[in-house]
């Protein structure tokens, strides 16, 4: 699928590379397919190259491709091959731009101009008023909630204005399935450097001192980890590479994977190197076809060109790179519950000491860090420590990509500098919450973090903070949520995926969450009682100091949290038996009210149950013994008769 | 042990892939990976031949089998539907989807409809949380779906 036109030599007749000066060679050959990409992003002002040549980079990650954007790229092709311009326009399928809410996306180079929600039918006028007659295709354009205006290109849009781009610098900029463009974009030097200009030792140190922690969510400092690592000794070690990211709502581990696979495999042959091991593997979810696609493809031409296997770049130092894979269970991202299950048995935690450093795949040192961790090493190996740890926060280095979902304008990937406040990301990256509804809370951390609501907003967020808010960062899943969502609601969704995700083999996780669990489910359904919240919280408390692995410590996080911060509709649910945001079931009632209803007919015909009755223009009436609550009516009634009681 | 009832091919099939992983008892996930993928779901003489190849005890193969939800016991529908309860799409209404699913289709998520035409599932985050809430029959992933596209979208499959 990729395509060389642009490129002149042909990469397939390549010898391996053998040393950091014939990396570089071939980097500065192929940089000129970039630079017109890498102008366009870098220059402020709109650049105007006299006779450009034209990149169209179109989204091939999971979101857009389930819109069709395979063929997108395809009636690229034929349309430009048409009109005999395929050698003037470059089409590039790239990873994900990050900006899902309106996909398959579409970014015109050099003038950035970003198309969104493209169908394949739409390439024509693309081709014919853009490309050759140098006009936008105005509709296409995104469209300003704001000023509703169209907005004519990326740098001018809220969502791309508070963003940097490290973990994710090459995803939506380069085909990920084309080694060539990462290493024209610099891929692969960063391990040339570490094997050829740095030891062991000054490449842990180098790591330490940029202050980069584990993304994977408990944030413990990278280079640490690796240190304790590269100093036992032993036949054989393991660098492994935990892509089975579990948490509902998060998705960066797989578009880096899908978006940029090399730099994944780069910053393992660095660890291999730093710690003193020549085997890495990747235990990546089988839910993800295309992250395993494209880092097969990936590994293949790593392999090809020498940068991995035997002797890379001339070095003498081996590494390579196996894939396993998970089978879904979400403990599996425990690191030694992923071990287990690397070696075919059930994916359950054991007791850390001793720490996978010391013991872990095949009783092994092993050293296990997480998709978005390592995408930020060979950058950090180029660019030095110091430019990275001047990036974030006091204790909190870099960026963090959070997966932005919920009831807000911009769901997609961001990635922001720590330290960016809660307010910057909902409003200004987010575009503000749907509907122009309220702003209620924001759950950060996945089933093991907790819930901020709107005296967090100026929050600067990174690990302490998060932590002190009893919160967490987690993975970086962020769903935002307005009035709405029902706090007690989300809290026992949470819980019940702990409980299904439980592994079984401590008490406190399989037997206290699901105590927790029964006793939220008598509260949604109205029969709870007030002692009933002192218990949950005795529960939570106890779980929370004596489960054995993170999932059973932190599960009780998400009721703690809005035992916290939601206390009131805690008491709602107990003693008014009311659920304000009309979720819970049990505890509401839909009800016509008969000065507001013209009799239209409208619900009658929508309700599931024959449970509305009343004659044509006449007020109608919901008999609530065989309604079930369904809010299908309520949808329907264009007059706002129908209320939650 | 239980008489061994599958077919003579399914046999060899089952036997190649214990051979390509070596017969090794560690390889037992990688290979009742590819056996689901060739089989849609992994049966007790399934399992049991995949002991008996790989030197291990059946309970081993069963635990594994069990613990990852990966992993089904029952035959699929023809067009498998799996909902997606991710956090983005359950605060999106995916309930409500899974609701309207169970009552069109008459089965219970889990369950398959006696003509084994369509079987229902949850699943947590196919990572199309832009397109909220989201549904996959088979590999066809459907976005922003709502209670009443849902017959529309069912009707794709009445041939």
């Amino acid at each position: 699928m990729s395509h060389h036109t642009f490129i002149n030599i042909t990469f397939n007749k390549m010898a391996k590379i053998k040393s950091l000066a014939e990396l570089r060679e071939i980097k500065e050959k192929l940089k000129s397919n970039l630079d017109l990409r890498e102008k366009s992003e870098n220059s402020e002002e709109l650049i105007q190259i006299e006779d450009a040549k034209t990149h169209v980079l179109c989204c091939g990650g999971t979101g857009c491709k389930s819109s069709e954007s395979d063929a997108i790229v395809a009636n690229f092709n034929n349309i430009l091959k048409e009109k005999g311009l395929q050698d003037e326009v470059m089409v590039v399928k790239t990873g994900c731009f990050g900006f899902c809410e309106k996909g398959p996306i579409v970014k015109m180079i050099p003038d950035n101009t970003f198309y969104t929600q493209v169908k394949p039918s739409d390439v024509q006028r693309i081709v014919e008023d853009h490309i050759i007659n140098g006009c936008k295709v105005k509709d296409l354009l995104y469209l300003d909630p704001e000023t509703n205006q169209h907005v004519a290109d990326s740098k001018h849009m809220g969502f791309y204005k508070k963003q940097l781009r490290i973990a994710l610098r090459n995803c939506g900029f380069i085909n990920p399935e084309d080694i060539g463009e990462s290493i024209a974009r610099g891929g692969y030097e960063g391990l040339g450097k570490a094997l050829l200009e740095m030891s062991p030792e000054e490449v842990v140190a180098e790591v330490t001192a940029s202050g980069l922690r584990g993304r994977g969510g408990a944030g413990f400092p990278t280079g640490v980890k690796w240190g304790l690592c590269a100093r036992n000794e032993a036949d054989q070690k393991y660098v492994v590479c935990n892509a089975d990211e579990g948490d509902p709502g998060a998705f960066m581990d797989r578009s880096i994977m899908e978006g940029d696979p090399h730099s994944i495999i780069e910053a393992m042959a660095i660890c291999g190197y730093a710690i003193g091991a020549t085997k890495g593997l990747v235990y990546i979810r089988a839910e993800y076809p295309l992250a395993i696609e494209r880092l097969q493809i990936a590994l293949g031409q790593a392999r090809e060109y020498g940068l991995l296997g035997k002797d890379i770049m001339g070095s003498g130092f081996d590494f390579d790179i196996e894939l396993r894979y998970g089978a879904g269970a979400f403990v599996c991202g425990e690191e030694t519950a992923l071990i287990h299950s690397m070696e075919g048995q059930r994916g359950e935690p054991t007791f850390k000491p001793p720490f996978p450093a010391v013991s872990g795949y095949l009783n092994k040192p092993t050293n296990v860090n997480n998709v978005e961790t390592f995408a930020n090493i060979p950058i950090i190996i180029t660019k030095g420590a110091d430019w990275f740890a001047s990036i974030g926060s006091e204790k909190s280095k870099g960026t963090k990509v959070f997966a932005l979902a919920g009831q807000i304008n911009n769901v997609g990937l961001i990635e922001v500098p720590m330290g960016t406040t809660l307010r910057d990301i909902v409003y200004e990256i987010g575009g503000g919450i749907k509907n122009n509804r309220q702003f209620k809370a924001v759950q950060t951390g996945g089933p093991s973090g907790g819930c901020l609501t709107s005296k967090h907003l100026d929050t600067p967020i990174d690990y302490e903070s998060l932590m002190a808010a009893g919160s967490m960062m987690g993975s970086g899943g962020m769903v935002v949520m307005d009035e709405t969502s029902c706090m007690v609601a989300i809290a026992k969704f949470y819980l019940e995926f702990t409980c299904e995700e439980s592994c079984g083999k401590c008490t406190p996780c399989r037997i206290g969450n699901k105590r927790m669990l029964e006793i939220l489910d008598k509260i949604t359904k109205g029969n709870g009682t007030m002692q009933d919240l002192q218990e949950l919280r005795n529960l939570a408390d106890v779980i929370k100091d004596t489960a054995l692995c993170g999932l059973g410590q932190t599960s009780p996080n998400p009721i703690l949290s809005t035992l916290d911060n939601f206390w009131d509709e805690y008491v709602e649910h107990v003693v008014d038996k009311k659920c304000r945001a009309g979720v819970c079931k049990s505890l509401m009632s839909y009800e016509i009210d008969s000065t507001k209803c013209i009799g239209c007919g409208a619900c009658k015909r929508v309700c599931p149950q024959d449970a509305i009755s009343g004659e044509k223009k006449m007020a109608h009436h919901i008999d609530n013994l065989k309604c079930i609550k369904c809010g299908a009516c309520y949808e329907k009634c264009k007059f706002g008769a129908i209320s939650i009681k | 042990m239980a008489v061994i009832k599958l077919s003579e091919s399914k046999i060899n099939f089952v036997k190649d892939i214990c051979k390509q992983f070596n017969n090794e008892g560690g390889e037992v996930i990688n290979v009742l990976h590819k056996v689901q993928g060739e089989f849609g779901y992994l049966s007790a003489e399934v399992q049991e031949l995949v002991a008996e190849e790989l030197h291990i005890p059946v309970a081993r193969v069963y635990g594994i089998v069990s613990f990852y939800s990966f992993f089904t016991m029952t035959p699929k529908g023809r067009y498998p539907i799996s909902v997606c309860l991710g956090t983005a799409c359950y605060v999106r209404g995916a309930e409500k989807v899974i609701d309207e699913l169970k009552r069109q289709l008459a089965i219970q998520v889990g369950g398959t409809t006696p003509d084994g035409k369509f079987s229902l599932n949850c699943l947590r985050c196919v990572g199309a949380c832009g397109l909220a809430p989201v549904m996959m029959i088979g590999d066809k992933v459907y976005g922003r779906v709502t209670a009443d596209k849902v017959a529309g979208i069912l009707a794709e499959y009445n041939n």
